[in-house]
Parts: structure tokens; C-alpha cells; sequence
């Protein structure tokens, strides 16, 4: 997806001058021609995330639209004060665009892995986050949302869905519609989700909008038994559909990555075996959630 | 004239602090020399321009100073005495803290330190983006001046010759207790910034510092002020960083200044 956004961007930067692209000092090689051909608007800023996101507050209040770009925990966690008092708190337009997801970076250990972004920023009033599941899908709604005037989390990750869909920016999409269970799959973990339930009687809804989440996509569903697979830490659509409905009876499981340090190396494909986000051991919890009484 | 015109802001900073029950009073005073000349005579922005691109930008980076500035504001007819003497109140536009989307005029809403200053940055970077010829003022505290975002944006301010920004330090001297910032100076050029220190409550060497900048540097205006400015009992007293004047203290501190 980190190609993608280098097109997406590039392209935009062109015709939109209102735009701002601001580096945190991380894959700058690849937005070279950029750096060259707009110096004005583009920068690599440094690698002082806090005060690059007051920057881009003000920016935007300038009525410019900044899009800040580094690795995930750095913006996210480094930042989140900035993220919460400059720009959802003054209700500001700045797009923020995460490189790494949970744990991308597996072998450079648990400084580079953020499996909280979604949970954190989820307690912000006023933030918009998306998460994508494939490239094509990061443009689309990227082009959709940008200049929303409202401040909006991109979470990239390495890696994709080996299909896009027509995804619309605050929207699920139902794929399939039949059984008991109703899985709720999460931007890249969707290919996992179908691999492990192919031959199997489930609906499957994929969302790529966590906030503001879709809430009347799944009203429908809700005397089903309800999976959510989140590729991050458990718990944000949840969390969602619980404020929504101010309580829950329904029959929720969640699978996500477990609240622990993953203090293991390797790669992505390792850790998720590990944790049990690959197919094969989702293929386990859907069986049992089909099974269940 | 001037000097009738500062004591009726300090006394509706008094009042208001008093009705409200709130407010950083002392740091308010330290500010308001710098404030009303700001407003007077230096700066390009009135009610009647505060929404043109062109015009100067004022971000009080200090936040816990808001009623020095609110009453700026209510003496430049951005909000009302009503409003202002509301401060503080449930249903006032006027909290502790300014909110930028509830008050006139208030570009940032501040509170936490260190973030006006950063996105005063933002804005002085947008206006040489935009090629707009405006100059942006920040207000930052001595205090503030603890925080790891002030120092990367004195590095941001340097970087990108930021010529059109004016960060004015309200060194009052109460965070020396806390962690002392001398030689600040020496410091702020080794920075990359044009530096000079002022009487922050001589408004001539307010006028003088805020109207010459070398090209290329951002400018920083080290404001040697007082905690307190104008009342005796307040002048760099501790007890008063976060108290509110009594009935009795706020007739005699009206007193004081009329």
C-alpha cells in the first residue's frame, strides 16, 4: 500500500494545491520525484513527531490540507496528545497515514509494532479511521475523504487482499449472506477470513470504516452469532456498536491480536500463525462459532 | 491615555476573574502590556479582517493566560463585556482555557503547553507557502519553555527561515524555580533565531522589537515581565499563580489601579 500512496498522493499534490505533504524522516526515497518537482509542499519534515502534527494544525487552519506520514506508533503513540488537543479537539482537516499496522516491522521487536492505533485513537471524539485492504481501496477512499475537513487515520498496511471491493468511506459491504454466523472482517485480514470459510454456511461483512462505524449495515445481524476479525487489538467495533446501542445481549466473539508484547521476531506471516490471525486457526474459531449453542 | 486604557483591562481581568472564580490572574497581568500593544499597534487584525487570508495571526501558545486575553479581546470588540464577565460560567464561550471554536478571534485553543508554539509554525510555514506577506505572533511562557516541542520548533523555525514569525517569551522568571532556562538567549541563537530582550511592559520596546526582523530568521522577543504586573500584593507571588481575588481583595486591588 506504500506505493499506492506515493501515486495517490503524487497525483493529487498535481491538482490540488491545497495540499501538503509532510515526512517524518521514513521511506523519503520513494517520494523523491515529489520532493523535487513540489519543494513547496512537500517536506520531510524531521523526525520530531509531536511537533509536526501541531505544525500540520496549523497548516489546516490556513486552510491547507496536510498529510503527515510516518511509521504507526511514532504518530500515533509519540503524538497522541497533538492527535487528540490540535487536531480533533479544533476539529481541523489533517490526514494522518501510518505505515507499519500492527506488527509489519516483526523483526525490528515491539517499539516498531502498534497493534493499539485503532483501540487509542477510537477514544478520541471527532477522528475519522479508515483501514484499508488493498491499494486500490486506499485510493478510493482516500480520494473520497481527504478533504473532508475532518481530521481522519489511514492505516497502511504490507499486506492486502488479493481482491479490491467497491468500498464507500463510512460503509460496510456485505459479500456473502447465509447462516447463523456473521463474521465482521477488518481491512487486510479479510483474505484470511475468506480463505479459512470458503466451504463454509457464514455471512461475511467487510468493513474498512471503523469510525464512524456502520452500524445499520449489521442491525439485521444482531440475533445472529456475531464474529469480529480485527487485525489490530480487539475491541474498537465493538466498542462502536456497543455506544451505539448503549448495551449489548447480543452473541459477540472477537479474534484480533492478543493485548501482550509480541516479543518474538520473524515476519508478519509468523506472528500472525503465532496469535492465530492466519486462516487456518480462524478456520478453528469459525467452526466452533458455528458449533456453538 | 494608554495607561487608563491598560488599568481598565486589568480590572475586568480582576472582575471577571472574580465573578467567575477562576482564572490565572498573575499570569494574565504579566501579559497585558504585550497584549494591548500588540492589538494597538502592531498587528494587522481587527474584527473587521479575521477572516481575510491576509491578515496577522495572534496564538497565545500560554493558555492558562486566557484572561488577558479574552479581555483584549472584549476591549477590540471581538466579544462582549457580558461575554467577558461571563468567564468561566457554564454556559460561557469563555472557559479557563480558550476555545477556538466558540470564541472570536482565538486562532488555536491552547491549554496544554507547547502546542501553540508548533502550530504557530504551521501557520507562519502556511503564509510562505501561500505567499502571503502576513506576520504571525505567538505568545509562549517560561514555563512552556521546559517542553521538547518549543525546542523542535525553535529547530522547525530556523529550518524553514521563518521570517515571519514573532515568538514573544513571557519570562517572568516563575518556572526558575522549576528548571532555569539562562542563558535563554545564547540559546535561542544558537537556534538560528534573531533574538532580542525587551522590557515586556515598555511599550516602546514592544513597538521597536516587533517591527524589525532580519530576513530569513524568525524572530525571538525574550519579554523580561512581571507575575502580577500592577498589583503589589500579586507581583511574582506564588500564592497567586491560580487564586482569585476576594469581595475584599478585588475593591482594593481596583483601587490599586485607578
Amino acid at each position: 500500500m506504500r506505493g499506492q500512496f506515493v501515486k495517490t498522493v503524487s497525483k493529487l499534490i498535481q491538482n490540488d494545491e491545497r495540499v501538503v505533504l509532510l515526512l517524518g524522516d521514513i521511506g523519503v526515497y520513494g517520494f523523491r520525484d515529489m520532493l523535487t518537482n513540489y519543494p513547496q509542499r512537500t517536506y520531510n519534515i524531521g523526525i520530531l513527531e509531536q511537533s509536526t502534527i501541531s505544525l500540520s494544525a496549523g497548516l489546516a487552519i490556513s486552510n491547507l490540507i496536510p498529510i503527515v506520514q510516518t511509521i504507526a506508533p511514532f504518530i500515533v503513540e509519540r503524538a497522541l496528545e497533538q492527535i487528540k488537543v490540535d487536531l480533533c479537539y479544533q476539529g481541523l482537516g489533517v490526514n494522518l497515514v501510518s505505515i507499519g499496522a500492527s506488527y509489519d516491522y516483526a523483526a525490528l521487536g515491539c517499539t516498531h509494532h502498534c497493534p493499539g492505533d485503532i483501540s487509542t485513537l477510537n477514544e478520541i471524539p471527532a477522528i475519522e479511521i479508515i483501514v484499508p485492504g488493498h491499494p486500490d481501496e486506499f485510493d478510493e477512499l482516500f480520494n473520497q475523504n481527504y478533504d473532508n475537513n475532518k481530521p481522519t487515520y489511514f492505516r497502511l498496511s504490507e499486506s492486502n487482499n488479493n481482491n479490491s471491493h467497491a468500498v464507500t468511506f463510512g460503509k460496510n459491504i456485505i459479500l456473502q449472506e447465509k447462516g447463523e454466523v456473521v463474521i465482521i472482517a477488518v481491512g487486510p485480514v479479510l483474505q484470511a477470513v475468506l480463505d479459512a470459510s470458503c466451504d463454509l454456511n457464514v455471512t461475511i461483512i467487510y468493513c474498512t470504516t471503523i469510525k464512524p462505524f456502520d452500524f445499520n449495515s449489521i442491525k439485521k445481524f444482531l440475533n445472529k452469532k456475531i464474529l469480529i476479525v480485527e487485525p489490530y487489538y480487539s475491541g474498537p467495533i465493538l466498542t462502536n456498536i456497543h455506544r451505539e446501542l448503549g448495551s449489548i445481549n447480543g452473541n459477540f466473539s472477537m479474534i484480533g491480536v492478543p493485548n501482550n508484547f509480541i516479543n518474538k521476531y520473524g515476519n508478519k506471516d509468523d506472528i500472525d500463525k503465532m496469535i492465530g490471525l492466519d486462516s487456518e486457526s480462524i478456520k478453528i474459531r469459525v467452526l466452533e462459532k458455528i458449533n456453538e449453542k | 491615555m494608554n495607561i487608563l486604557k491598560i488599568n481598565n483591562i486589568k480590572k475586568n481581568i480582576l472582575k471577571a476573574s472574580h465573578y467567575g472564580k477562576e482564572g490565572h490572574v498573575a499570569s494574565s497581568l504579566s501579559i497585558v502590556d504585550i497584549l494591548f500593544v500588540l492589538y494597538d499597534n502592531v498587528m494587522n487584525l481587527s474584527v473587521d479582517n479575521i477572516n481575510s487570508d491576509n491578515r496577522d495571526y495572534f496564538i497565545l501558545s500560554k493558555g492558562h493566560a486566557s484572561l488577558a486575553h479574552a479581555a483584549i479581546l472584549e476591549a477590540n470588540k471581538f466579544i462582549t463585556e457580558n461575554e467577558l464577565m461571563s468567564y468561566c460560567s457554564h454556559e460561557s464561550i469563555l472557559g479557563g482555557h480558550l476555545d477556538k471554536r466558540k470564541v472570536p478571534g482565538v486562532e488555536a485553543s491552547a491549554g496544554s503547553l507547547g502546542h501553540g508554539i508548533a502550530i504557530s509554525i504551521g501557520v507562519a510555514l502556511a503564509s510562505k507557502i501561500k505567499k502571503i506577506q502576513n506576520r504571525i505572533f505567538v505568545i509562549v511562557g517560561d514555563g512552556e519553555c521546559n517542553e521538547g516541542t518549543f525546542w523542535e520548533s525553535m529547530l522547525l523555525g530556523a529550518n524553514h527561515n521563518l521570517d515571519n514569525l514573532y515568538c514573544i517569551i513571557d519570562y517572568n522568571r516563575s518556572n526558575d524555580r522549576a528548571l532555569k532556562l539562562d542563558p535563554l538567549g545564547e540559546k535561542l541563537t544558537a537556534f538560528g533565531w534573531n533574538v532580542e530582550v525587551i522590557d515586556g511592559h515598555s511599550h516602546a520596546e514592544i513597538i521597536r522589537s516587533t517591527n524589525n526582523n532580519l530576513p530569513g530568521k524568525p524572530k525571538a522577543i525574550i519579554a523580561n515581565t512581571v507575575k502580577g504586573c500592577g498589583i503589589k500584593e500579586m507581583e511574582n507571588n506564588p500564592a497567586w499563580h491560580h487564586r482569585t481575588p476576594s469581595k475584599e481583595e478585588l475593591k482594593e486591588m481596583i483601587k490599586e489601579l485607578s
